[in-house]
């Protein structure tokens, strides 16, 4: 029926190699999560601020993030300001793109656990003297993070499978871009992106089990 | 002491407080009755800066709470609120709610901060639920909690909103239990509240608001016994 004969020891000599690609594609999963949560902020507070103009920056952020593809975001990062003779190197461009897509998604998340807690939160705490910012950052904010906290970590899991369209900007140094290259020297295809999805699989549910581990010690309450 | 001086206030074009002038001196308790809409709940937040007010002047211990050059944060630590919704902070226990304030805005040692709200809760009748979350108590129970929550703070004044308004009736008695303690000890306190043998069985005097006038204010026993103003005697006789 098909004339495939699988060569799992070539591929899995390329284990090392791979690996290091898994590396690359937390670390940039993880600082596309740091920055998005970063720029949510701001985009959240932009929001809140009261300023047309700003709002306006905000909502056109959120809504281009939430609304087109992630692999329009990244070339965008890439080849998109490239006319504008900005030339980034393809990691930058990577992690731009998904930072953009983070910051966005999770600016609706933050908003969506803020209208859950009622404003009356706020008004206990400055009764009880607390100024607006301790009111916010020891009554809302604590809040605020559990709310958003599921969100949030399907937000990573995405980030991390976001990383695999690095290849279309010219990343090779994840875990799909290391993939892609060895297949071109090797012609294990099957076998090496394989082994790939195993590995995303992996750090996708690695993340989940200990988000969930983490959120039943946070938040017990 | 708070003086309360001609004050006025609208919500837009309503007017809810239309010129209200009161003293209350140190140790005393006063309760203030009246109908919905009559701008009682709403003169406690003016008191303490909650809300703001369009004329007048409110000055507690010759402060005036209004001013622009009030620090109202230092303002607020000597008046406590509750309200008729207790607001408990859920992600906190009973004992961290009552602690947060004392150690953030007073900037008390965490060692400290539970001595005092340990007594405190003691004092509501909390001192088995330290450890617990809010979720896991009764309203009445909350209600008590954000009273100790207040009184951490050691407030001069404590005003309670409508505290039991929003309880079970058969967990009423064990706040309003609460609120008589605190004024056999002599707190300074201002009830708004609808229970009137509260009213009268605990204030100094009372004072009873319609349409955001002060119509009549009294001692319990006059004010229930020999309502001067129609409308008051209107309403005490709708509610009895």
């Amino acid at each position: 029926m098909f004339e495939y004969t699988f060569q799992w020891n070539q591929a899995l000599a390329r284990l090392p190699k791979i690996l290091e690609g898994a590396v690359v594609t937390m670390e940039v999963a993880l600082l596309s999560m740091l920055l998005g949560i970063a720029f949510a902020i701001l985009l959240t507070l932009l929001r809140l601020s009261g300023s047309r103009p700003l709002h306006a920056i905000a909502t056109t952020w959120i809504e281009i993030a939430r609304n087109t593809p992630a692999l329009f975001q990244i070339y965008m990062a890439h080849f998109g300001i490239a006319s504008f003779g900005i030339h980034l190197s393809p990691f930058a461009s990577l992690l731009i793109g998904i930072t953009f897509n983070n910051a966005g998604y999770l600016a609706e998340n933050f908003r969506g656990a803020l209208k859950a807690i009622p404003d009356t939160q706020t008004r206990a705490g400055r009764s009880l003297g607390m100024s607006q910012l301790q009111a916010f950052r020891y009554i809302i904010v604590p809040q605020m993070l559990r709310i958003s906290f599921l969100p949030m970590t399907n937000q990573m899991v995405w980030a991390v499978l976001m990383t695999s369209l690095g290849v279309t900007v010219g990343m090779n140094s994840d875990l799909y871009g290391v993939t892609q290259d060895l297949n071109a020297l090797t012609f294990r295809t099957f076998e090496l992106f394989a082994i790939a999805g195993v590995i995303f699989y992996v750090i996708t549910k690695a993340i989940t089990l200990s988000a969930r581990l983490v959120a039943t010690r946070l938040f017990r309450y | 002491m708070i003086e309360i001086q001609n004050v006025r206030k609208s919500f837009g074009p309503l007017e809810v407080l239309k010129g209200i002038d009161l003293t209350v001196q140190r140790g005393e308790v006063l309760t203030v009755i009246g109908g919905s809409g009559s701008g009682k709940s709403t003169l406690l937040t003016c008191i303490n800066g909650l809300e703001p007010i369009h004329s007048g002047k409110i000055l507690v211990d010759g402060t005036e709470v209004h001013a622009k050059s009030t620090n109202l944060n230092k303002l607020r630590q000597k008046i406590g609120i509750v309200f008729q919704q207790w607001n408990a902070f859920p992600h906190l226990t009973v004992l961290e709610n009552v602690t947060l304030s004392p150690r953030k805005v007073l900037g008390m040692g965490k060692a400290e901060a539970e001595v005092i709200a340990e007594k405190q809760l003691k004092h509501v009748g909390l001192g088995d639920k330290l450890s617990t979350y809010p979720s896991r108590l009764s309203g009445g129970q909350q209600q008590r909690m954000a009273i100790a929550r207040a009184l951490a703070m050691s407030p001069d004044y404590m005003l309670f909103d409508e505290v039991t308004s929003a309880l079970d009736p058969q967990l009423v008695g064990e706040v309003l239990e609460t609120l008589k303690m605190l004024a056999e000890e002599g707190m300074t306190m201002i009830c708004v509240t609808h229970e009137m043998t509260f009213a009268r069985d605990v204030s100094d005097r009372v004072a009873y608001f319609h349409q955001g006038i002060m119509a009549e204010i009294g001692a319990p026993d006059q004010l229930f016994g020999d309502p001067q103003h129609p409308e008051t005697r209107r309403f005490l006789a709708s509610v009895r």
